[in-house]
């Protein structure tokens, strides 16, 4: 296995399975920890934490207030920050975020506007004045392989259960009063999944790929859906050629996946609810 | 269109012992904005346009060398992944690095009333419902890089594919008469 990495998977492939007792076609168990009495992060504004087989992600999401920015001045912000501290895999070395960190973080930035999940409109509070800043850093603590997917979906966990205190101005000072007894959940216009795929040798196509798998694909292709089955975004950096049928097949299975993992996140959140 | 990238190779050079493979080459690609420091937008960029190149690139034919592709944007009119993807593709075969296909970036842009848009200016961009960009690979079109911004449904996506791979062909025809414009002199 260590000698001829390639070669052993090649041949568990051929008999369409993997090393760990998969399918091509299953994902590994996950669970979901979201915050509040169980609480991840207990100084974060929401937090929740995605466990994918072995590949664990953490993400907390804070709100701050600010000022808009002058060109947008109806519209609030969000930050999402990945971090693939070094403690989650031995070839992320500590210092600047890397080119993978950096690039992660921009894909969920992109899922953010492209799904339209937060309208930045509703994180408006007073026009030109004030509105919410939420930074969502999403931090890994053990690399196994797909973090985008782990990512995604600890974000939209996060979210799902922050509370924003509702915030007056007062008239005559022109300060803000934040009040924290009443709270308000944050508006979730859509629920996005991302589904990834290792490529192997040009055909081959594993979903939810392992550390292992992914140095050993020749591609990944990532591929981010809503509940309306409309494709949030297509990711597929690089990596061996695939035809447009191929990637039909990815589309119908992260559909699929979709709901698996809408269903999970609804009994999750029904069974924090009645506090 | 006025959308213009400016593409610099080197390589295969000496590699640092850091950062060498020992089977294949290393590629690098830097990618410099117009204004400003190269932020996270570059990155994730810089990452798309090395995993396609890596892709096309016989990297094994020279083990233990970098090839460093510089880009910098001159100006910015809509459609720079792709302006991006074709000045290096031209890059690389101007160097005379061995590939095993050519490719080729065409961006489509969705308007909301549903008509697809090829090579959209920076205007048609903005108003778009979803702009897709697309890598089409010379051998049987396959494709090699997706990236999309914006919602659209499966249907939209099959047929902005479709229509990406019709205007391969006229790119690579454009590649080839510049090939020999440079010589046939």
């Amino acid at each position: 296995r260590t000698v001829e990495p390639l070669e052993y998977y090649r041949r568990f492939l051929k008999e369409n399975c993997r090393p760990d007792g998969r399918e091509l076609g299953e994902f590994r168990t996950t669970t979901v920890n979201i915050g509040k009495c169980l609480r991840s992060i207990s100084t974060a504004d929401g937090s929740a934490l995605v466990k994918l087989g072995n590949t664990t992600v953490i993400c907390g999401v804070k709100a701050e207030l600010a000022a808009p920015a002058a060109d947008s001045a109806n519209k609030g912000y969000i930050v999402p920050n990945v971090e693939l501290p070094s403690l989650c895999a031995e070839r992320f070395r500590s210092g600047p975020p890397g080119e993978e960190a950096q690039a992660a973080s921009q894909f969920i930035a992109d899922v953010i506007e492209n799904s339209q999940m937060i309208v930045k409109e509703d994180l408006c509070i007073a026009n030109g004045k004030l509105a919410w800043v939420l930074y969502c850093d999403i931090i890994c603590l053990d690399y196994d392989g797909n973090l985008l997917d782990a990512s995604v979906f600890a974000l939209l966990a996060a979210l799902k259960n922050v509370q924003l205190p509702s915030v007056t101005i007062n008239e005559e000072t022109g300060l803000s009063e934040v009040n924290l007894k009443q709270k308000n959940p944050l508006i979730i216009r859509k629920h996005p999944v991302a589904t990834s795929f290792a490529v192997f040798d040009d055909t081959l196509l594993i979903v939810d790929p392992t550390a292992e798998e992914e140095d050993l694909a020749t591609g990944t292709v990532t591929i981010v859906t809503d509940e309306e089955g409309r494709l949030c975004s297509v990711h597929k950096p690089g990596g061996s050629p695939l035809t447009g049928a191929k990637l039909q097949d990815c589309i119908t299975r992260a559909i699929t996946r979709h709901k698996e993992v809408k269903k999970l996140i609804d009994k999750v959140i029904k069974s924090i609810t009645p506090k | 269109g006025d959308t213009s990238v400016l593409a610099g190779l080197y390589g295969p050079a000496e590699a640092k012992v850091s950062k060498e493979l020992p089977d294949r080459a290393a590629l690098e690609v830097l990618l410099r904005p117009k204004v400003g420091l190269p932020g996270v937008m570059e990155r994730s960029r810089e990452q798309l346009l090395r995993q396609t190149c890596e892709a096309v690139v016989l990297g094994v034919l020279h083990p233990r060398t970098a090839i460093t592709l510089v880009l910098q944007v001159l100006s910015d009119a809509g459609s720079l992944l792709s302006c991006c993807l074709n000045a290096a593709c031209m890059a690389l075969l101007d160097a005379g690095l061995p590939l095993a296909a050519l490719f080729c970036g065409v961006t489509c842009a969705l308007q909301p009333d549903g008509t697809i848009l090829l090579d959209p200016t920076a205007r048609q961009e903005q108003e778009a419902r979803a702009t897709l960009t697309f890598a089409i690979a010379s051998s049987e079109r396959k494709v090699l890089m997706a990236n999309t911004k914006g919602s659209c449904s499966v249907e939209e996506m099959q047929q902005c594919l479709a229509a990406a791979q019709r205007a391969a062909d006229t790119i690579f025809q454009f590649y080839r008469d510049s090939v020999r414009r440079r010589y046939s002199k």
